[in-house]
């Protein structure tokens, strides 16, 4: 009989993690909804409310041990949001540079701008085929674009690092109506002078208007700073033609134009395939820069949940030991209700609902002290252009709602085995005892 | 020591209890044991013991190319063993999302005597050195990719076009499956290395130049000035270099993924913090409870030096405990995650260091929680206690 009921609850604890990890935040709250309605309403419900209070009454007698359980599930829930946060944010940052609006064009097969090369004759072709959006003077909004990069110092360790020049075409800001020049002014073509985004800026040391940078032998001066608020941020912009003449290219690596709408890009790919000349792949910037942030975010996000685990069954036990205790010294008081007539149900939900609202204010904790500290917190990673990608940890209210569940979680299972120990005392032994 | 069994047995008078904080120390310990291993593979990337390599590339930036000519001339530098090169390639076989799979660098037949953690046949390396279209692919790729001696296999997608396809296009003959000397080098068996001079005829541009240069030094105590000596040969050129040993070269490099160590480190200090509150309430949970007792021992004739020392020593003994327990178990994780990886991830096992940092953690954190309740246990008044007041 033990062992069949040990059984069933090591089902249904697993089937509630099950439910937990799959349900979102909303169902959380109905259920909880419902919980309340059923205290209010019935019987059984109003007898497990008046367990619960006495139970939350005496928590200030249990303080240490209570708070056992608010800062280990906090400590759980911190380090995974962090985690995810920072993941999350990477991901933002790439998917923001990218749309369904603009194209990138880039040589069959490449995968990503550095291995990519597009000759100035297949910029004059791809730049009138249809589907892309014409400026005032009729101009197709096309930019041909060139990535290089340099070694720059970096502030917070002072060693080399490598940052990523775009050389961009005249129509560069046009295409990217998000780039706004936030200090000093933009380049001129022809002269050797950058814009640096702000991220690259806050990363790397001798970037500031009016400094002079050297690249590829050659004194280059930075005029300006600009803001996109995506990936670009990390990157010095200059004219594509004096980029390629300083680095002695010939060809382009890249263009990326503006559709005339997100319908449009399977027109430009017809037109492109029509032209046997042209050996391209075309993605929306959406597409591309999706596919660039999948990698390292999805392992930032195996990472988070396997250390999330391992500190959430540390924080379990601890949660165990605590109720356990919590139920050993109210033993006498729960035998007393069960001899007056109290079921085992009250008992066992009131034990349940005290470690669960324990283990969510140590979540709303955690998620807090996360939020304080690592909202918009900024790092840097290597990208797949091979230089440094600035992005800020991002902390959403999805991620907070996914901790606060694994808060839940943890608490139940720190809890239901407790309570169910404290409902199946027998009522006599409970009572003798001291 | 002879009151070992004492403690002990105080340990053990709950049994749940104890169980539980064990079991949260072994995760907090196992925890540890992990990050380290991670964190040391970014603080000291894995490299063959007695190589004295020299990575020799362009100042400018990693993707800018030297020009062959620099061979000779590097070569004849005073206290240069053997000079070798390589190029990048950055293509992909299938699907771009093998390009992780397998890393290809184009080399020249004596890069493999630079590199004695290459392991292969003298058969093998005489039918690269004969084939030009020859290929050796590192034994993880191999197995991850299902391709074997005799292949051919097509890689696309690099930035280099190839004059005799037309397009992106290489075909390389699989002509040798190589093995890394130790297992911490595991993580060379994902490259494939073709021939340099295959490759420099068929590229559509920057023929005659190479992505790097390796020199082997003959002594370590050399390598300052022999990296002195190489750049100086370049020194204000077009294609200045910058030399650097293989380790601060990969150093380098791992630096640039991110700060790893901070994020371990705040991780741990969530941890440990979580740890000393969650050990700290059994110990004086454990204490509280058995006042009486300890007031008995006290009665026999127990110090109150000894009754602190009881007490500590219990709550060092349970991290130390759950702690090596923690450690140990993640010793055993750390292989099976390297082989489920399939040569992809290669931590170093948990070294000597670890366990020093992991045991000085462990005795101070018992200190830290056994300390307020052992000073409660010496305090007590025999009196009071036994009438438990």
């Amino acid at each position: 009989m033990n062992l069949l009921i040990n059984v069933i609850t090591v089902v249904v604890v697993i089937a509630v993690i099950a439910v937990l990890v799959v349900v979102p935040i909303a169902v959380v709250g109905i259920l909880a909804l419902l919980l309340a309605v059923w205290m209010a309403t019935t019987r059984t419900g109003r007898q497990a409310w008046s367990v619960t209070r006495v139970g939350i009454a005496t928590i200030p007698q249990r303080l240490g041990s209570s708070s056992v359980i608010v800062v280990g599930i906090a400590g759980v829930v911190g380090v995974l949001v962090a985690l995810l946060a920072m993941g999350e944010g990477f991901r933002q940052t790439l998917q923001q540079t990218g749309d369904a609006d603009t194209a990138i064009i880039m040589r069959g097969g490449a995968t990503a701008e550095l291995s990519s090369g597009v000759s100035r004759d297949d910029f004059t072709l791809i730049a009138q085929e249809p589907g892309i959006v014409k400026d005032a003077k009729g101009k197709p909004v096309a930019s041909p674009e060139l990535v290089v990069v340099a070694n720059l110092p970096k502030k917070s360790s002072g060693t080399d690092a490598n940052v990523e020049i775009r050389g961009v075409g005249e129509q560069a800001f046009e295409l990217r109506p998000n780039v706004k020049i936030a200090e000093g002014r933009s380049f001129k073509p022809g002269l050797r002078e950058l814009v640096v985004g702000k991220g690259a800026l806050a990363q790397f040391t001798g970037l500031s208007v009016g400094s002079k940078l050297n690249l590829a032998n050659q004194q280059w001066d930075v005029v300006g700073v600009f803001t996109s608020g995506d990936a670009h941020e990390s990157e010095l912009w200059g004219d594509v033609e004096t980029v390629s003449t300083t680095y002695r290219r010939t060809g382009y690596q890249s263009i990326t134009v503006r559709l005339t709408s997100p319908e449009a890009i399977e027109t430009l790919k017809a037109g492109i395939a029509a032209d046997p000349r042209l050996k391209v792949d075309v993605k929306t910037t959406g597409d591309y820069y999706s596919a660039q942030s999948e990698n390292l975010s999805k392992i930032i996000r195996i990472i988070g949940i396997v250390i999330g685990s391992i500190m959430g069954i540390g924080a379990v036990f601890g949660a165990l030991n605590t109720m356990y205790a919590a139920v050993a010294t109210r033993a006498r008081e729960i035998a007393t209700l069960r001899a007056i007539g109290f079921r085992g149900l009250p008992v066992v939900v009131s034990v349940l609902l005290e470690t669960m609202l324990l283990a969510l204010l140590g979540g709303i904790l955690g998620a807090a002290v996360t939020w304080l500290i690592f909202n918009n917190y900024t790092v840097s990673t290597l990208g797949s252009n091979f230089s440094q990608v600035v992005f800020a940890f991002k902390v959403s209210p999805a991620l907070i709602a996914s901790g606060l569940k694994w808060a839940l979680a943890i608490g139940f299972v720190g809890g239901v085995f407790p309570a169910l120990r404290a409902a199946r005392l027998p009522v006599t032994t409970a009572l003798r005892e001291l | 020591m002879k009151y070992f069994h004492l403690v002990w047995a105080a340990l053990f008078r709950r049994k749940t209890r104890t169980l539980f904080t064990l079991l949260s120390v072994l995760a907090a310990f196992l925890l540890f044991g992990l990050l380290a291993a991670v964190r040391s593979t970014f603080d000291a990337p894995p490299s063959a013991a007695g190589v004295n390599r020299l990575v020799v590339s362009s100042r400018i930036s990693i993707i800018q190319s030297l020009p062959q000519s620099l061979l000779q001339r590097i070569q004849s530098v005073p206290d240069v063993k053997d000079v070798a090169y390589a190029n990048w390639f950055g293509g992909y076989y299938q699907d771009p999302k093998n390009q992780q799979q397998m890393f290809q660098i184009a080399i020249n037949p004596g890069y493999l005597d630079v590199y004695p953690e290459i392991v292969l046949s003298a058969d093998q390396r005489k039918a690269f050195e004969s084939t030009r279209t020859g290929a050796l692919i590192g034994e993880a790729a191999a197995k991850a990719l299902n391709l074997k001696i005799g292949d051919k296999i097509p890689i696309k997608g690099a930035i280099f076009t190839n004059k005799s396809s037309g397009d992106t296009t290489w075909t390389f003959d699989i002509v040798g499956i190589f093995k890394a000397s130790e297992a911490k080098m595991r993580g060379i068996e994902n490259q494939l290395l073709f021939r340099w001079d295959y490759f420099n005829e068929g590229r559509g541009f920057g023929e005659g130049t190479v992505g790097w240069y390796i020199a082997q030094v003959d002594d370590p105590k050399h390598s300052e000035q022999v990296a002195a000596a190489i750049d100086a040969i370049s020194a204000n050129s077009d294609h200045e270099t910058k030399t650097q040993t293989e380790e601060a070269f990969n150093l380098a490099f791992v630096k640039q993924l991110g700060d790893i160590g901070l994020i371990v480190g705040a991780i741990m200090a969530a941890v440990f913090f979580t740890l000393v509150l969650l050990t700290g309430n059994t110990m004086a949970q454990a204490v509280r409870e058995r006042i009486p007792e300890l007031a008995v021992l006290k009665t026999l004739g127990f110090s109150n030096a000894s009754v602190l020392g009881l007490v500590l020593a219990e709550s060092i003994l349970l991290i130390v405990l759950g702690g090596t327990l923690g450690l140990l178990l993640a010793q055993v994780l750390l292989p099976a995650l390297n082989a489920g990886s399939g040569g992809r991830m290669n931590f170093p096992p948990i070294g000597v260091s670890t366990w020093i940092t992991g045991l000085v953690w462990m005795i101070g954190i018992g200190i830290v929680v056994g300390l307020l309740p052992a000073l409660r246990g010496m305090r007590l008044r025999i009196v009071d206690a036994l009438a438990g007041r």
